[in-house]
């Protein structure tokens, strides 16, 4: 059961853990020489991949897209409107976001992003999923009990507030604004993405208040 | 495909556990999956629809047993095979045995930021009118096909309310099986928690997906 990799703790596990992983670098080093050889890729454009989504491309860009949309409502008006043309204004762009869409949370109504077919998420403002995203117990529960999951995360919402779960079918890609948080008025545009967590943005969180911070 | 990958209101595979601080990749060779499944798809072989084709003909016993690359590394090394990029016998020889094919559309460093950026967008020029239009009801398709599908379980032969109209794009059912892009228009559906799960589903829960023209009959 590796798609749960965070619970792997117990002496046991690390060890099947780390020989399963040896397993794979063998696998994986020969696919790589193979295809080299062949002339298919050049090593230099799988470091390139690896250097965008490990060290440029992150949730740091969508935390930008949020904290503009909470002080410019010019900026908000267009998310809401063609939110591919929006979020590529600030940059962002590219493979895995090639049609944006964002969803606002209100206290009426929570929004949560899944694809339980696959693993669709947002890459070019979230950078890449999380394992437990990708894995079968959020993409199977979370269509039918999103209160029971958001308790995982230690989000209680007020009861009276409809959660709508948008199941990522298609290549639209989903980006959730969460609402801008009690007590942050007054602060600053950069200061304000300090309070958009990744969770806040797939909607299995929500933004921190200033204090949590 | 009624494949292991369909995963929307499946039951016993526990709480979701997220990993506090998560690294991006857990191992040197998950960096490696990612890059060479990237740079291999730049070979123009398949279409995206064709990768999660491959991925989710896995037996559900690899599906649920492999990690998230483990599963990538089934599918790209699948898709090299089927398209004559690689062969059982390099992989157990740990070289190449013959040359490769499409060596012309080999991906470079240099040319690989700009691949990154421009992505693969999937919307067509309009060629024809919608069918269906915002706040009109709907009936999913009830369908079991043995080829790739974008519709899930879930959302079959269910009742749903068009909410947005999203363009033209490309069909997954035929671009997954080299039958061309057949383009169609994409609508945003949603349902009421309740029509799709009963009336113990969560008050206050719906649910949206996004399905092909032909996914959808008038309701």
């Amino acid at each position: 059961m590796h798609f749960r990799e965070g619970e792997d703790i117990s002496d046991d596990h690390h060890h099947d853990h780390d020989n399963h992983l040896s397993d794979m670098d063998a696998k994986v080093r020969a696919l790589q020489t193979i295809l080299e050889e062949k002339g298919l890729v050049d090593p230099a454009a799988v470091d390139v991949v690896v250097e965008t989504y490990e060290h440029k491309v992150g949730p740091r860009n969508g935390a930008q897209v949020v904290a503009k949309a909470w002080v410019d409502p010019e900026f908000r008006a267009s998310l809401e409107k063609n939110a591919s043309a929006a979020i590529n204004s600030l940059g962002f762009d590219g493979r895995q976001g090639e049609h944006m869409h964002a969803v606002f949370n209100t206290p009426e109504q929570h929004n949560m992003v899944v694809c339980t077919l696959c693993s669709c998420y947002p890459w070019p403002v979230l950078g890449l999923p999380p394992v437990w995203y990708k894995s079968p117990p959020y993409r199977s529960r979370v269509v039918y009990e999103p209160r029971k999951v958001l308790g995982e995360f230690g989000v209680e919402l007020p009861e009276g507030t409809k959660i709508k779960v948008w199941d990522s079918t298609a290549e639209l890609r989903y980006l959730v604004i969460p609402m801008r948080p009690a007590g942050s008025d007054g602060m600053s545009e950069s200061e304000l993405t300090d309070l958009v967590t990744r969770d806040s943005m797939i909607g299995t969180g929500l933004a921190l208040e200033p204090e949590q911070e | 495909m009624d494949g292991p990958q369909d995963l929307g209101g499946k039951r016993n595979f526990g709480p979701i556990n997220p990993e506090q601080d998560e690294p991006i990749f857990h191992a040197e060779w998950e960096k490696k999956v990612l890059g060479l499944t990237i740079a291999s798809n730049g070979l123009g072989h398949w279409s995206i629809d064709e990768g999660r084709f491959a991925r989710e003909s896995l037996s559900p016993q690899q599906y649920y047993g492999l990690s998230y690359y483990e599963i990538w590394y089934e599918g790209v090394t699948a898709l090299l095979k089927r398209h004559g990029e690689l062969t059982d016998a390099e992989l157990a020889a740990g070289k190449a045995l013959q040359p490769g094919l499409r060596t012309n559309r080999k991906v470079t460093g240099e040319a690989m930021p700009k691949v990154l950026a421009s992505g693969g967008p999937s919307e067509r020029p309009k060629s024809s009118e919608p069918l269906f239009s915002v706040g009109q009801k709907v009936r999913t398709k009830l369908a079991h096909p043995a080829g790739h599908t974008r519709l899930p379980n879930y959302a079959r032969d269910k009742i749903g309310v068009i909410q947005a109209l999203r363009g033209v794009h490309v069909f997954p059912d035929t671009s997954a099986h080299g039958e061309g892009e057949q383009p169609q228009w994409l609508y945003t559906v949603e349902f009421d928690g309740a029509a799709l799960w009963g009336p113990d589903a969560e008050p206050g829960l719906s649910n949206t997906i996004d399905a092909w023209e032909s996914y959808l009959d008038p309701a």
